[in-house]
């Protein structure tokens, strides 16, 4: 494959100035410029669905396709609400291109306002984030004092206000309709959809939802086509008509026991091994892999014998993970043991179930107490089915949640059982773990 | 005499052309008062729910949703620091990083020291990854912050 040479992350690689004028001399807000002096809201669209661009959130739903949900002919208000809370676990990726280029950003905050008609765009942004904070509103700023955000942008018939919105550490805040009723100030409990926010979002009004990184291709997608941002990636399996292919760049993020944790822009569909071995550095400590978790904890585990799947968004589905998700891929070394990784993950999700729905909030806190008891050596050999059977109980997929955060607490429970299950097996039996010492032990 | 302060109010009345309801200026409110007087406290729930238009149940309920709101019987020390235990820091030692810090600070998480000048608490995923193990002073990361690194944090923050 010749070198690839990086889109979201040009700047930011060599290191350059991230305010206005500097990424105006970089060519920045040209794609603004073209689409509100050439392009009408629908060839924006336009453009965006033809370009394949899909959801970077987790979802991976084609972006431009999205946009044509909303009603048309709407008296408005519209609101777009940019999903800035990156609380996926092992996932960082926004926090680089909100703290290093925050305009990238902002451009295709202006380009999806602009296609949607949204005249108020909220970008709901992790408290954790201080840094993207500060660094994003001063950017929001000079584009206040320059015109082209505020009335009339550019001398247009276009107007946009952006405000930054905080949260307060709580995850469930990511889910797109928990983050438009902690937007409106209430508890960030999901709601049951439909309504889609694109029909009654916030503030009852036809609402996008879309991913920061999302919104950072869009500002490429405009400058440069469609036809060329399907030059990156794969293209659709011509054996599977409901897929709809995997274009353009996406940021990677590696870490756990990798000699070198970092966050790289690459093709869509690199495989777990180039990404580990040749942007990762390898494996710490000279040890093999036992495996990884492929894109955040919610997608669930792969083995090392399965780091050849190439990271798309079908290639995770074909050994059994949930899909990308976030695409950051976090590995665990050959003396790692899963038991340990498990609970680690199973806590995460006993913390942040909102609570609304029973079968979410006793199951993630049940998988936890089980996984701390046989971590304990008190495991019993009836717990692996059990464990088994709850994780295979919530969920939107079995239709006992509101939401895919139980989904994403089952996925990894599962995948362990079904990928790791002599190890898992070996350690109840034991009551202990029988490999060698470990890094995650206290 | 209003409790909050004539800046503190100011700053939250700034909020409100923002939004199409007032209610959506309670998280803003809560932060601008959590900030500044380290914890949220009864007056001051009943104050943000006037200046908003809400009852005083509705400020609270949301924001007990959001652990992060300190009540007045446990504020906050003068810095609060957040250590990492999710997986990629759990990985490379996050969890053993906490309990250091738990025993040279002689608190649990949650806790703040006597003198009053750092609240622990564990985090869970900062998004700090690439510099496992990651703490958080106030909203900041501070990346790769190993055991031998932890004196050196505590007395810049004493
Ligand atoms: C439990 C849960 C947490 C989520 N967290 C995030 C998040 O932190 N950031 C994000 O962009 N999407 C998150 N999502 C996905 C969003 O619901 C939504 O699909 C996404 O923001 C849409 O943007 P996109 O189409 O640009 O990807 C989460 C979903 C679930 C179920
Ligand atoms: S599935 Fe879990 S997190 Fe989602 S709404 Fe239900 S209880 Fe809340």
């Amino acid at each position: 494959m010749p070198d690839f040479e990086p889109v979201l992350l040009k700047r930011i690689n060599a290191k350059a100035n991230p305010w206005l004028d500097a990424y105006r001399a970089d060519g920045g807000y040209r794609g603004v410029t073209k689409a509100l002096n050439e392009m009408t809201p629908a060839q924006v669209i336009d453009v965006v669905k033809n370009s394949g661009l899909r959801g970077r959130g987790g979802a991976g739903f084609p972006c431009g396709v999205k946009w044509t949900f909303l009603p048309k002919d709407h008296p408005g208000p519209i609101y777009l609400c940019v999903n800035a809370d990156e609380s996926e676990p092992c996932t960082f990726n926004n926090r680089i291109l909100m703290e290093h280029d925050p305009h990238q950003v902002l451009e295709g905050i202006l380009l999806a306002s602009y296609a949607t008609k949204a005249s108020v765009a909220y970008v709901y942004l992790r408290y954790e984030y201080g840094v993207a904070y500060r660094n994003m509103q001063k950017a929001i700023d000079e584009l206040y004092a320059n015109n082209l955000l505020g009335k009339n942008i550019l001398g247009k018939d276009f107007s946009l206000e952006v405000y930054l919105h905080r949260g307060a550490g709580a995850y469930i805040c990511g889910e797109e309709t928990g983050l438009i009723e902690s937007l409106e100030g209430k508890r960030g409990w999901p709601r049951i959809k439909p309504p889609f926010p694109a029909v009654e979002g916030a503030f009852r009004k036809p609402t996008v939802v879309n991913n920061i990184e999302t919104l950072a291709c869009v500002t490429h997608v405009i400058d440069r086509g469609a036809d060329w941002f399907k030059t990156i990636g794969i293209p659709p399996d011509p054996k599977n008509p409901r897929d709809a292919g995997s274009y353009g760049p996406k940021l990677y993020c590696i870490s756990g026991h990798v000699n070198t944790p970092c966050c790289v822009e690459l093709p869509l569909g690199i495989t777990v091994r180039e990404l580990v071995d040749r942007h990762g550095g390898g494996v710490w400590k000279g040890r093999k892999a036992k495996g990884c978790i492929p894109g955040g904890i919610s997608m669930g585990m792969m083995t090392e014998a399965e780091f050849d799947t190439p990271l798309d968004f079908n290639g995770p589905g074909k050994v059994g993970c949930l899909g990308l998700g976030t695409a950051a891929v976090t590995v665990f070394d050959e003396t790692t043991s899963i038991v340990d990784v498990l609970y680690n993950i199973c806590r995460f999700f006993a913390h942040e179930s909102c609570g609304q729905c029973t079968p979410c909030r006793e199951g993630t806190g049940w998988m936890m107490k089980m996984l701390d008891r046989i971590r304990h050596g008190q495991g019993r050999k009836e717990d692996l089915e059990i464990l088994d059977e709850v994780a295979k109980s919530i969920g939107i997929m079995p239709g006992t949640t509101i939401c895919g955060l139980a989904d994403g607490a089952g996925w990894p429970v599962k995948n362990a059982i079904a990928k790791f299950r002599p190890e898992l097996e070996e350690y109840i039996r034991a009551g202990q773990k029988t490999t060698v010492a470990l890094e995650m032990a206290h | 005499m209003a409790y909050l302060s004539e800046d503190l109010r100011q700053q939250i009345l700034a909020y409100i052309p923002r939004y199409p309801s007032k209610q959506a200026v309670t998280l803003p409110a809560l932060h601008i008062v959590h900030d500044a007087m380290r914890c949220v406290s009864h007056e001051a729930i009943r104050e943000i729910a006037e200046m908003l238009d809400l009852s005083p149940a509705q400020v609270h309920d949301t924001m007990t949703f959001y652990q992060f709101f300190r009540e007045e019987n446990a504020p906050l020390g003068q810095t609060r620091l957040w250590v990492c235990r999710s997986l990629a820091c759990g990985l490379r030692g996050g969890d053993a990083l906490l309990e250091t810090f738990c025993e040279k600070l002689h608190v649990e998480p949650g806790g703040t020291t006597k003198d009053g000048k750092i609240t622990l608490e564990f985090a869970e995923c900062l998004g700090a990854c690439e510099g496992a193990p990651a703490v958080m002073v106030n909203d900041e990361h501070r990346h790769c912050v190993t055991a031998e690194k932890v004196d050196a944090l505590i007395g810049e923050l004493s």
